[in-house]
């Protein structure tokens, strides 16, 4: 692949240069700092889904040996209710009090000694209840925004966005078929397997170290000073190696708390979620009810669609409605669309990101429909998406155009698979579902520091956290312009007072634009080292070339590595709010076979085809692109928060919330398409979230093939399917 | 607070003694006593796999034994499976094939892998599937592993399907 | 002159107009110029804070298919596109 590019390193597979300390254990994650007469926090959360804090004595907590400081809201210098309750709690694990003790056990129990009087209040947990006008409302304050529009009247729906072009009932007039469904998710986690951890140092100068995972160091930072009330350049963030994030560590839970305990007590302070408090009180994907109208002619053009989305924001609003919205008809051409999106408070945690953010949601809807339709037209769905797919100029339905897109390539590529060409039955109840998805990615801040070892090895400095190779892919793209191995430029994820601002790994965005600033790094690099040969050499600069990893003129050619002896020192640093991530889409097929006795779905086969772009390192492409499907295989058939009457979460740990292992999953076959996107020097696209959209509906298109029975909810565990077969 | 216990163990071929509270699993011990990071908490109630240790030859989830236990055992964690000489071939396939993205899992994993290699050295993908199901990735979708795996036993000069 | 695509929750205030076309070689004039046109419009994209009148965090501008990154001073081309859309939230960053 680099040899077909003109490349030589970008392309090809190089060990990760921070592998060897991940397999051997010595690798630093969140929690893995230890001081001496370090204290351990732990954090009193809200037994109830909606309730007033009445009262709050924790003089018995106090007096408990070994414990050494309680806070509670009213002593966050900036009130941040989702960090510590103030006068309300809004879901069973809201925050309400921290606490520092001599060791984890101590301050378990002392846990147990604070006492509160809560007067609890009706608790509304499902999104389709909560926009009832008789529902339970959760913030009197709360109006709905109607692009800057308020209407005044508390309820629980805090945004309405739409979404028009076209006329929809002429649109269906027009159609031959007109399939409507109504489709529910549950809330889902990004489950990564490091829990929420945050370490804390306070010196009697000011001075404030936060140790902790997270994808973006900076954002730390600004929410810590902020909620403690103090100068950004008194709080260092320092960010050890994350053990998964998926969009679930872009804020901070528990830092603010351990700062404030560290600046009270002088002490070390370490707080680090357990699992249950990584359920019940981080930030999951919202659940969504999905209400879809759509209709086509019998030559397969879609005509209009018309969709009712309700996201859940969980206790506060933000839901990912917009997102969801944006995303859903991308990879189509419309000419009338009626898209309304609701984001609805709930009592729930607090709604967060989660890989593509909303778009896996709306998608289902979307591509499950569109199944339909091909069911009825007795279309091929990859021939139905070639007839309505997008290309370059055309609109996203929602409006902007198109640039260079891969959506087709992607299509045709899984027609022309060979798991697309085998028949998927033999008898038993299986099935083939297709799906695609798009997200849009982004780009933004990143900040790049080279520095030319006086033997020609690079030292490379960044501000994005690593969680699944991004050292390696943004060393090999300043590689790739020096002329030089990626073995010889050194990556180091550095913390806050060291490399200029940098946004999160998130968005799909690090490899794009992380990148792209390393690339003017090296440029950058290039261009000083230029000047100082010309110096060296007695020319003119522009009579300095470099080309292949060598400065020449007329009479000289020396290599990189020589020309960095002459030219030492040398930095090249960049900061830059970057531009054109690429929007990109992926196109699944999936084979299931449905076992009729017990219900359980087992997934035979998978293939994941994506537009990457450009792959800078394939096999860590590929990665996204598996794990992305992988997590979509467990939204679709196993993951979901279950809650009681009461609003209780009653599965909140891996036993019962059920993420797949390696004996529930095939191997994920990829196939990597490559357009390159125009608005990177070497075409990268964002690659990490796109795999996540289309699994939902692959599968339950697969799934209702399998049994003839339309899957509309997820999960489709044992008993759902039992139930659409009628065995239950 | 409870009296501490002391322990006498042997973990990565060397004699080690501790104090420990009962209540202590091997998992805090390593960790916060004996700073022996590598093995990760992920759920601390045996669920992901994440503090993989091996005990007197078995994989064993340290945050489900307690320090206690270790009395007169042999314990090998993450920090002793690479030698002087180099990296296990294990950890060396792992980096090959890509096998980790955050690599939270993979301490885990590879003492998980290890146990299966010495036990069955000629696994089936099947029984490799079968064997680390108790072991959690978010990350990978298992594939990347599975192959690290399965190429493990083919450079230890045993094929796969035996 | 920029065609500018009114978002459909808007178009109360265009007279029903989905798109209108409108002068303005930056973010700025353009809104300025719709507010002359229609009033009322800027109260809705827009919001004000310690540093002026801005477009609303909840809403991203996409000129020509990309959100713009430069804020009220973003460049309008002479025949660009212009959408104002939900912005993104669900932490991608853009």
């Amino acid at each position: 692949m680099a040899d077909g590019n003109g490349y030589k390193v970008v392309g090809t597979r190089p060990i990760r240069h921070d592998g060897v300390d991940k397999v051997t254990g010595r690798a630093k994650y969140g929690a893995d700092l230890n001081f001496p007469d370090m204290l351990f926090g732990k954090i009193l959360r809200s037994p109830h889904a909606h309730a007033k804090i009445v009262s709050i004595d924790v003089s018995r907590a106090l007096a408990h040996p070994g414990v050494k400081d309680i806070v509670t809201s009213k002593d966050l210098p900036i009130l941040s209710e989702n960090i510590l309750a103030e006068d309300k709690v809004f879901y069973k694990g809201h925050a309400i009090v921290g606490l520092a003790a001599v060791d984890v056990h101590t301050a378990e129990e002392a846990l147990s000694l604070i006492d509160i009087e809560y007067e609890v209040l009706p608790a509304v947990t499902d999104v389709a209840k909560a926009i009832r006008e008789d529902s339970v409302v959760l913030h009197q304050s709360l109006t709905t925004n109607t692009l800057g529009e308020k209407t005044g009247k508390p309820t629980n729906i805090s945004s309405h966005v739409r979404h028009q072009n076209g006329d929809v009932e002429a649109g269906f007039a027009e159609a031959d078929v007109v399939v409507e469904r109504t489709f529910t998710t549950q809330t889902v986690h990004q489950g990564y397997i490091e829990p929420i951890t945050a370490t804390a140092k306070y010196n009697p100068d000011g001075e404030l170290t936060v140790w902790t995972s997270t994808q973006g160091a900076f954002n730390v930072r600004q929410q810590v000073a902020g909620i403690l009330d103090c100068p950004a350049s008194k709080v260092r963030v320092v960010p050890l190696e994350i053990g998964g994030g998926f969009g679930g560590k872009t804020t901070v839970y528990v830092a603010p708390v351990a700062a404030l305990l560290a600046m009270r007590t002088g002490q070390i302070v370490k707080v680090t979620m357990t699992r249950d408090e990584v359920f019940e009180g981080t930030g999951p994907a919202p659940a969504t009810l999905i209400r879809l109208k759509m209709g086509a002619t019998k030559d397969g053009r879609i005509t209009a669609a018309d969709t009712d989305l309700f996201y859940e924001g969980g206790a506060y609003p933000g839901s990912a409605v917009g997102a969801g919205a944006n995303c859903m008809f991308a990879a189509y051409k419309i000419p009338n669309l009626m898209i309304d999106g609701f984001d609805v408070v709930v009592n729930k945690p607090s709604s967060h990101a989660y890989r593509a953010p909303g778009a896996p949601n709306s998608s289902f809807a979307a591509e499950c429909v569109i199944d339909e339709i091909c069911q009825k037209l007795d279309l091929d769905p990859l021939e139905f998406r070639m007839i309505n797919g997008a290309k370059e100029g055309d609109r996203n339905p929602i409006g902007p155009r198109h640039g260079k897109i891969g959506y087709l390539e992607t299509v045709e590529a899984a027609q022309t698979h060979d798991h697309y060409q085998v028949e998927v039955g033999n008898g038993k109840l299986r099935g083939r579902g297709v799906a695609s998805g798009y997200w849009g990615n982004g780009a933004g801040r990143s900040s790049v520091n080279l520095t030319v070892n006086q033997d020609g090895t690079i030292m490379l400095l960044e501000g994005s956290t690593d969680i699944g190779g991004t050292r390696a892919s943004i060393a090999m793209q300043a590689a790739e312009v020096l002329g030089i191995a990626a073995e010889d430029v050194r990556p180091a994820v550095v913390d806050t007072n060291s490399i200029g601002e940098t946004g999160v790994t998130g968005g799909s965005r690090t490899t794009h634009a992380t990148g792209l600033v390393a690339i003017r790094a090296a440029e950058s690099v290039i261009e000083q080292m230029k000047e100082k040969l010309a110096d060296h050499w007695e020319v003119n600069l522009n009579q300095v070339d470099f080309a292949d990893g060598t400065f020449l003129n007329s009479d000289n050619q020396i290599s990189f590595k020589e020309a960095a002896r002459i030219c030492s020192p040398v930095v090249g640093s960049v900061t830059e709010s970057t531009t054109g991530a690429g929007g990109a889409f992926g196109t699944h097929v999936v084979d299931v076979e449905v076992d009729e006795d017990t219900g359980k779905v087992e997934v035979l086969r998978y293939t994941a085809v994506q537009d990457v772009g450009t792959a800078i390192h394939p096999s860590y492409a590929e990665g996204q692109i598996q794990g992305g499907a992988v997590q979509g295989i467990g939204w679709a058939l196993s993951e979901e928060y279950v809650y009681d009457q009461k609003g209780q979460m009653v599965n909140a740990s891996f036993l019962d919330y059920r993420m797949p292992t390696s004996y529930d999953t095939p191997m994920v076959d990829t196939v990597m398409v490559e357009v390159p996107n125009p608005g990177h020097p070497f075409g990268v696209r964002g690659v990490g979230e796109v795999p996540l959209v289309p699994p939902l509906a692959a599968i339950a298109n697969a799934v209702s093939r399998a049994i003839g029975v339309r899957m509309t909810h997820l999960p489709m565990n044992p008993g759902s399917v039992l139930k659409a077969l009628n065995k239950i | 607070m409870s009296r501490k216990v002391h322990v006498q163990t042997q973990i990565n071929g060397e004699n080690v003694e501790f104090l420990c509270e009962p209540r202590q699993s091997m998992l805090e011990v390593l960790r916060n006593e004996l700073d022996l990071t590598g093995a990760k908490e992920g759920c601390n109630n045996g669920n992901c796999g994440a503090c993989t240790i091996i005990v007197e030859g078995r994989p064993v989830n340290s945050c489900c034994m307690l320090g206690v236990e270790a009395e007169g055992k042999e314990i090998q964690t993450i920090e002793g499976v690479a030698t002087p000489e180099g990296l296990h071939p294990l950890q060396q396939k792992f980096l090959e094939h890509a096998a980790l993205q955050c690599g939270i899992c993979t301490p885990g994993f590879i003492m998980n892998a290890k146990v299966l290699l010495e036990t069955n050295p000629n696994p089936t993908e099947e029984e490799v599937r079968f064997w680390l199901a108790g072991n959690l990735c978010r990350c990978t979708g298992y594939d990347k592993i599975i192959r690290a795996v399965l190429d493990t036993t083919e450079t230890t000069g045993v094929s796969t399907n035996g | 002159m920029a065609i500018v695509a009114i978002p459909s929750l808007m178009r109360d205030l265009t007279q029903g107009k989905a798109e209108v076309v409108i002068q303005g070689s930056t973010l700025r004039e353009l809104v300025e110029n719709i507010e002359a046109q229609f009033p009322g419009v800027k109260d809705r994209l827009c919001h004000e804070d310690a540093n002026g009148v801005r477009i609303s965090p909840y809403i991203g501008v996409y000129v020509d298919g990309a959100l713009v990154e430069k804020g009220m001073r973003s460049p309008i081309g002479d025949s660009s596109e212009v959408h104002f859309l939900p912005a993104i939230s669900g932490g991608s960053e853009s």
